[in-house]
């Protein structure tokens, strides 16, 4: 099958070894994996804040460079949301409202890909650690994604995965939100990390690469051990 | 210049990094947690119970006039009195009216948000009429001359050690940390102010039409007595409160139990229909429902956000909050704290300068995920944020996305942009190294992310 990456900004820059490892992992399955170089954002940042005409612009681009791929996959479901859930909002009553609804049905989170999408689950990877999961907001709750994250890693061998107590609590990115409010992103964040630490767990695992880095910023400041790690990477590892 | 925005930055700041006051919520949010997972188990499907709920209100909503005045014919053809206030200041002086016609000057009030939406309290103190809070977490706040911290919880933030010193210095009374014995000490009080009101003031849970009925639920039985008393009572209801039939309170009254505290059901669940009739031997002499609008026809006009109206005032999207969790409920100096007063304010506030509620959000949904009648809160915040940047625009953000725009729909600018961070990165941790006090302090303040030797894309081209 014919697969193209969609990668965010801030993976591009600041975390590709996930989309590389997301390359890994299609191209083992035996997967045709291209790559929408000309995309680069998927205009979220824009759109969460509310200046939707500059989102649009944004969302054009990335509209047009992924219109005749088969099927688009994003290693975070945040960006996924955009693209399945807000593009349709966004262009609403525009003429871009079609290739919105059509590109929303041909794109998908990297996880919910694999299982819902492609029928795999096992995919021989290995990861000798202690893993607790973080949800991020957009893929649990916009998509209803839990299952497939977890499917995944209760295959990996050498895995132990440890539940955080509120799992599904937000970890206090939220985009502009953690540039408009630091103190109140920050004090989510703790919560969060102390919840993560208090499973024992050596890694904090999500599908959502904007999430871990905020963890692992505020997880540096106080020098605890507690690594993060995108699914991905995880399901890449031998 | 202080301004809501500052405000609540200045108070945010102060109360999310307390470690005490975030244990407090935790501990006492995570038992709500539980115990209302529990209750939700005890329904075949909630999840039913709750889409069940969201249409009845809806419809009520779609109806909203002819349910109205259905309740309104109901209860008067029963002799009480329907009075039909457009905003704060009108329902302020029909209470004020109904009281000085009776010469009253001590009122017991039970758990009302729309009192104090309107400042009932406030008012009636100012023309000399002494106002009793007559719940307990609300008779703790009013002894601290503060605000309800919760529309639930009123004094959730409060421990128990608190409460007694706060007795024992504002009621003389001895030192005690006990919750019975605290409970003792505050009724001791109330019952006196029960015998000596000349009225007594609720707020309402529903308005049913039907029967023209006004339900109160209630864990303390403090309206009850407030109702049954003294000789007049008062109602302040908000119109999105009408439910069209009695037995809509089938499925209401444990909803908002479960989703409001955890309880399979409420401890009192009482409905009002009347004043005291020919024959019969308690009840008020004279019964006055205050219908307050305060902007909610207009919210019910707005055809993008209208749904806010079906909410039932449980509270359970402010517990599930992290933002609420964490800020406390004095940090929004609204009445309605959290997401559904962030929904709320800028519509019924009808003044502005809460403009900020909205961004003040990660937009996780939680909200929208807890709330039993299913208002879609995180997305009416982004629809908020939508109508402020179209007509109030932020000059530095708006500048900021412009420029964002610019590059991302150019993908080489975009690319030499990514290079030149990535140097300016280096260059500011070399600069922090070699002793550039500035720079230091840069780099001490926060753990940007570091940006990859390569980019994505440059790694693909490499392949």
């Amino acid at each position: 099958m014919q697969i193209t990456l969609f990668v965010p900004c801030f993976v591009d820059s600041f975390a590709p070894r996930v989309a590389e490892s997301m390359v890994r992992v299609f191209e083992r399955l035996g997967h045709d994996v291209r790559f929408a170089e000309a995309a680069v954002c998927c205009g979220q940042p824009a759109f969460n804040a509310g200046y939707w005409d500059e989102a649009q612009s944004v969302a054009e681009r990335t509209l047009r460079e992924l219109a005749s791929a088969e099927a688009v996959v994003v290693g975070s479901g945040s960006c996924a949301t955009m693209l399945k859930r807000f593009y349709p909002r966004l262009f609403a009553g525009t003429s871009g409202a079609e290739a919105a609804q059509d590109l929303a049905a041909r794109s998908f989170e990297f996880a919910e890909f694999l299982v819902n999408e492609l029928g795999v689950s096992e995919l021989g990877a290995r990861f000798p650690a202690k893993v607790t999961v973080h949800d991020g907001c957009h893929a649990l709750r916009e998509l209803g994604l839990k299952r497939p994250m977890r499917e995944l890693l209760s295959h990996v061998k050498d895995l132990t995965l440890v539940e955080m107590a509120e799992a599904e609590t937000c970890c206090g990115f939220g985009g502009t939100f953690s540039a408009k409010f630091p103190t109140i992103s920050r004090a989510m964040g703790e919560q969060k990390l102390g919840s993560a630490r208090e499973t024992g767990a050596d890694y904090v695992v999500s599908c959502d690469s904007s999430c871990l880095l905020h963890l692992k910023s505020l997880g540096a400041r106080d020098g605890a051990a507690l690594g993060s790690v995108h699914l991905a990477e995880v399901l890449a590892s031998r | 210049m202080t301004s809501a925005k500052s405000e609540f930055q200045e108070r945010s700041a102060r109360v999310a990094p307390d470690l005490e006051h975030r244990a407090r919520m935790t501990r006492q949010l995570r038992l709500y947690s539980t115990q209302r997972a529990a209750r939700e188990g005890a329904y075949g499907d909630f999840q039913a119970a709750r889409r069940a709920a969201g249409e009845t209100k809806w419809q009520a909503l779609m109806a909203l006039d002819r349910h109205l005045l259905e309740f309104s014919e109901k209860l008067e053809a029963r002799g009480a009195k329907v009075h039909w206030a457009a905003d704060g200041a009108e329902a302020r002086a029909i209470v004020l009216d109904v009281l000085s016609k009776r010469q009253a000057k001590l009122v017991v009030k039970s758990k009302a948000m729309t009192a104090e939406e309107i400042g009932l309290a406030e008012a009636l103190a100012e023309r000399g009429i002494e106002v009793v809070e007559s719940d307990l977490g609300e008779f703790i706040m009013q002894l601290r001359k503060e605000p309800p911290y919760h529309i639930v919880f009123p004094a959730m933030h409060l421990s128990r050690d608190e409460v007694g010193e706060l007795f024992h210095a504002e009621l003389a009374a001895e030192r005690t940390d006990d919750p019975e014995a605290l409970t003792m000490i505050a009724r001791r009080v109330l019952r006196q102010k029960y015998v000596a009101a000349d009225a007594g003031i609720t707020g309402a849970n529903f308005a049913v039409a039907e029967t023209g009925m006004i339900s109160i639920t209630e864990n303390e039985g403090n309206a009850r007595l407030g109702a049954a008393l003294p000789s007049c009572m008062i109602t302040l209801v908000g119109i999105e409160k009408v439910l069209p039939k009695l037995e809509d309170l089938a499925l209401f009254l444990p909803l908002l139990a479960t989703a409001g505290a955890g309880q399979l059901l409420t401890g009192y669940n009482t409905l009002y229909a009347g004043p005291r009739a020919p024959g019969e031997s308690d009840g008020p002499e004279e019964y006055h429902v205050v219908l307050l609008d305060n902007g909610r026809s207009e919210l019910l006009a707005d055809p993008e956000l209208r749904d806010a109206l079906r909410c039932i005032r449980c509270g359970a999207c402010l517990n599930v909050c992290p933002v609420f969790r964490n800020v406390g409920g004095h940090t929004y100096g609204t009445t309605y704290p959290g997401p559904i007063g962030a929904v709320l304010t800028p519509s019924l506030r009808q003044q502005d300068g809460f403009e900020h509620l909205p961004d003040a959000s990660s937009l996780c949904g939680a909200c929208s995920e807890t709330c039993p009648v299913g208002i879609d809160l995180h997305h009416h915040l982004l629809e908020h944020r939508r109508r402020r940047a179209v007509t109030d625009p932020s000059p530095l953000w708006h500048a900021v996305f412009r420029a964002y725009a610019f590059v991302c729909a150019r993908p080489a600018l975009y690319e030499r942009l990514i290079s030149f961070a990535r140097f300016g990165t280096r260059l500011l941790r070399w600069a922090a190294r070699i002793g550039v006090a500035q720079a230091a302090r840069l780099a001490s303040e926060r753990e940007l992310p570091e940006p990859a030797a390569l980019t994505f894309r440059e790694r693909w081209r490499r392949r």
